[in-house]
């Protein structure tokens, strides 16, 4: 007896998106990368195409993690005071697909790095690395916003992803990409709606950046409200498959940002026996988040250790094989 | 899912006799077809119509349990693709592979004291898979021995040879454990054997048209107790066939795919295992067989169960009342927030974090955040210092200063007529808690 498969068939895809320039395209990347392209929920080849791997951005700090627990540190060896170098290692060693620069040093209560700092860091990074790069600032508004255009510019034509446009702060971001050819991370607090309207509000300030956006719906990590990141996630691609244009963007996660802080990366086994050993359970933690988020669709997941990049590139290998009927 | 008001208006027998305590049949359908009445009301309904109405309203995928008492586990009974539209019903079973070729009675010791405690939740392992991994019945059967004496788990039993599975489930049959695997070669005697003992049993495919095939022929040998295994291995494949069962039973009614599904990992290396296994539970399998008995992988798997399985439709609370964050002593800081699991777990990541060591009140808001309880009078000084007293926090900190979120800071004055406590304005986003701390405890 033949079942029969039953294939959906949606009205629209997600928007492509490419990161990086090569020499070609005005920037120095040795490759550019897609993400997006997909007509069909994650994974599911037997109805639609799924174009584009999900890829894996390991992230970079601008001043040593002090606050990363050893085990985390201890992955990295002696590079950690080096962004260039540690950079260089997630490329070549641990086979990131991405760069995410952050510069955290440029907090006003860190080292209050000034925008020359900046992009002394981003050039040396640049250099050491053939891949794109995502560009985060320190989290505090108004530095941001005064760093972002001066680092754009230091940048122009390397199609760099920046960090983060907000609904309430989305300009400065913004025209430091239109102006000097760059992607956005358009930053939402798990609201769909919030999501919509911010794409909007960018779109308006340029129609061309609609092909430069990817969404960052704010995700949660494991154990800690991922379930709201995850259906909202499943219903804005949804929404994007059925032909929503302004919530039909590749969607980013910041997922070592979100799981790192959580207790369970860093509590010792002695003082929670029934959890396990601290260090395999850490990073199993981050793991374990990126592979629920792949499931929602997520297309860019930027990440801490090692070791779980690679569990996570193998399973996004597994799951990008046909499974056409 | 469930026929329209009107189509069940259609069997029914348009007397309006109010027998069923609706004015007239078709408030009795709407009412059945919103599943507030039972077809049983009625007096002059047809067998015919019983029939046809009852089978339209059973649930898509079918419930089934394994084992017996306050250890049954019930699957299945799903009618849902997306957790967002409605809650999935049934969490899926987390079940450990071991082997009738392992020492037994160390690795079920290992798997009975798998006991997780996380944010209020205790988890243990669901079930037990027995493999006749080595091939001989004699094995199996003493292996099934040490595990009823061992272990009070569930149980899968793990053989095709109809041979080895006839002298093992004998050994266990009164735990109703599951019976893997009817296949296309041996159903007739499995069917044979789990209908006799009245233990559910699994249909293994090659693929989902054989699967197909093989559940029609048992269900035709008169067994409904019925868990289906695609028979594929691989990731995407699994996923695919996983995801089609679903669909197929829930959107196309598809009965001969109307049951739970069992999903088995592949990997030896427990990390990938556990990749593997979050995938399959992620996608609508009923039971999850892993190979990995170590607490740091199950736990993970277990909080991504928990969350994947919570109702959509209401808010996620944690327990109201006072959370020590580290060893919290009587200098300890004390923040305030609300019961609403996303702000809760915002705020306790944050002071953690700062390692310090601290109290978490949680106020019972219902699950509302801090501006909607505090608009919704859920939020108050009242209710803050009503926490405050039941909690018996002033026998608990000495300093009397509470640190409440910046968003409620009018509160402030109030509060501390209320409490008598001195209250602290804190940020108003959990993300300033570090820097606030640093300035203020560290």
């Amino acid at each position: 007896m033949a079942v029969e498969i039953m294939k959906e068939k949606y009205r629209s895809q997600v928007r492509e998106v490419v990161l990086g320039a090569t020499k070609d395209e005005g920037g120095t990347r040795s490759t550019t990368i897609k993400v997006g392209g997909e007509s069909t929920l994650p994974f599911l080849h037997f109805e639609g195409a799924v174009p584009n791997r999900p890829v894996v951005a390991m992230e970079v700090w601008d001043v040593f993690p002090e606050e990363w627990p050893q085990n985390l540190k201890d992955a990295f060896g002696d590079v950690l005071n080096d962004p260039a170098a540690w950079a260089k290692k997630c490329v070549d060693e641990f086979g990131a697909d991405l760069i995410a620069l952050r510069f955290k040093g440029a907090d006003p209560d860190v080292n209050d790095a000034s925008a020359e700092d900046c992009i002394a860091v981003l050039k040396n990074v640049l250099e050491a690395v053939g891949v794109p790069l995502i560009v985060y600032g320190c989290g505090k508004l108004e530095k941001d916003n005064a760093i972002i255009g001066p680092i754009g510019e230091a940048a122009e034509g390397e199609n760099l992803l920046l960090g983060v446009a907000e609904q309430e702060n989305y300009k400065s971001v913004a025209s430091a990409a239109m102006a000097y050819k760059h992607s956005v991370i358009a930053q939402s607090p798990i609201d769909i709606n919030i999501a919509k309207q911010l794409n909007i509000l960018i779109s308006e300030m340029s129609t061309p950046l609609l092909d430069r956006i990817v969404i960052d719906p704010t995700i949660a990590a494991l154990g800690y409200g991922i379930e709201y990141s995850y259906s909202i996630m499943e219903r804005a691609r949804f929404g994007a498959l059925n032909g929503d244009r302004m919530l039909g963007m590749p969607m980013i996660g910041n997922v070592g940002h979100e799981v790192w802080s959580k207790k369970e990366t860093f509590i010792p086994v002695d003082e929670e026996p029934g959890w396990g050993d601290q260090a395999e359970r850490s990073l199993a933690w981050e793991s374990v988040t990126a592979m629920a988020l792949l499931q929602a669709g997520m297309n860019i997941l930027v990440m801490r250790h090692p070791q779980a990049v690679k569990l996570i590139k193998q399973n996004i290998d597994e799951l990008m094989q046909d499974n056409s009927y | 899912m469930g026929l329209s008001g009107l189509e069940i208006f259609k069997q029914l027998p348009k007397t309006n006799c109010k027998e069923c305590g609706y004015p007239t049949c078709l408030a009795f359908a709407m009412a059945l077809a919103n599943g507030k009445a039972s077809l049983d009301a009625c007096p002059d309904v047809t067998e015919e119509a019983k029939e046809a109405l009852s089978s339209a309203s059973a649930p898509p995928i079918k419930m089934v349990k394994v084992g017996t008492g306050d250890r049954v586990i019930e699957m299945g009974d799903e009618t849902e693709i997306f957790r967002h539209d409605k809650r999935f019903n049934h969490p899926t079973a987390v079940t450990v592979e071991v082997k009738d070729t392992d020492d037994l009675e160390a690795r079920l010791a290992v798997i009975n004291d798998l006991i997780f405690e996380r944010v209020g939740q205790e988890y243990t392992v669901d079930m037990i898979a027995l493999v006749n991994a080595s091939g001989d019945a004699g094995k199996f059967k003493a292996a099934a021995e040490t595990v009823k004496e061992k272990t009070e788990k569930n149980v899968v039993l793990v053989s095709e040879d109809a041979g080895a599975m006839e002298v093992a489930l004998d050994v266990l049959a009164d735990r109703k454990p599951l019976v893997y695997a009817a296949n296309k070669d041996n159903f007739e005697k499995m069917t044979e054997l789990a209908k006799s003992k009245e233990c559910p049993l699994v249909v293994k495919g090659d693929d989902l048209n054989s699967l197909a095939e093989l559940v029609d022929k048992i269900v035709a040998l008169g067994y409904k107790e019925l868990v289906l295994d695609p028979g594929s291995r691989e990731t995407s494949k699994v996923l695919a066939d996983l995801t089609q069962i679903r669909r197929l039973a829930v959107r196309k009614k598809f009965r001969t795919f109307g049951y739970q599904t069992i999903a088995f990992t592949s990997k030896d290396d427990p990390q990938e295992d556990l990749m593997q296994a979050g995938v399959y539970l992620s996608k609508y399998a009923s039971i999850v067989v892993l190979k990995t008995d170590k607490k740091e992988h199950l736990l993970p798997l277990f909080s991504w169960r928990a969350n994947l399985f919570t109702d959509p439709q209401k808010p996620a609370q944690v327990q109201p009342g006072l959370h020590p964050i580290g060893d919290a002593d009587e200098n300890s800081p004390v923040y305030c927030t609300t019961n609403f699991s996303l702000s809760f777990y915002l705020v306790e990541g944050e002071v953690s974090s700062t390692r310090i060591p601290s109290y978490i009140l949680s106020v019972d808001t219902k699950g509302t955040s801090v501006l909607t309880a505090y608009a919704d009078n859920r939020y108050t000084a009242e209710s803050i210092a009503a926490a405050i007293k039941s909690t018996g926090l002033e026998d608990k900190v000495k300093n009397k200063n509470i640190v409440i979120p910046g968003l409620v800071a009018v509160l402030k004055g109030a509060l501390e007529d209320e409490s008598g406590w001195d209250v602290t304005v804190g940020p108003r986003e959990a993300s300033g808690i570090t820097k606030f701390a640093k300035e203020k405890f560290a």
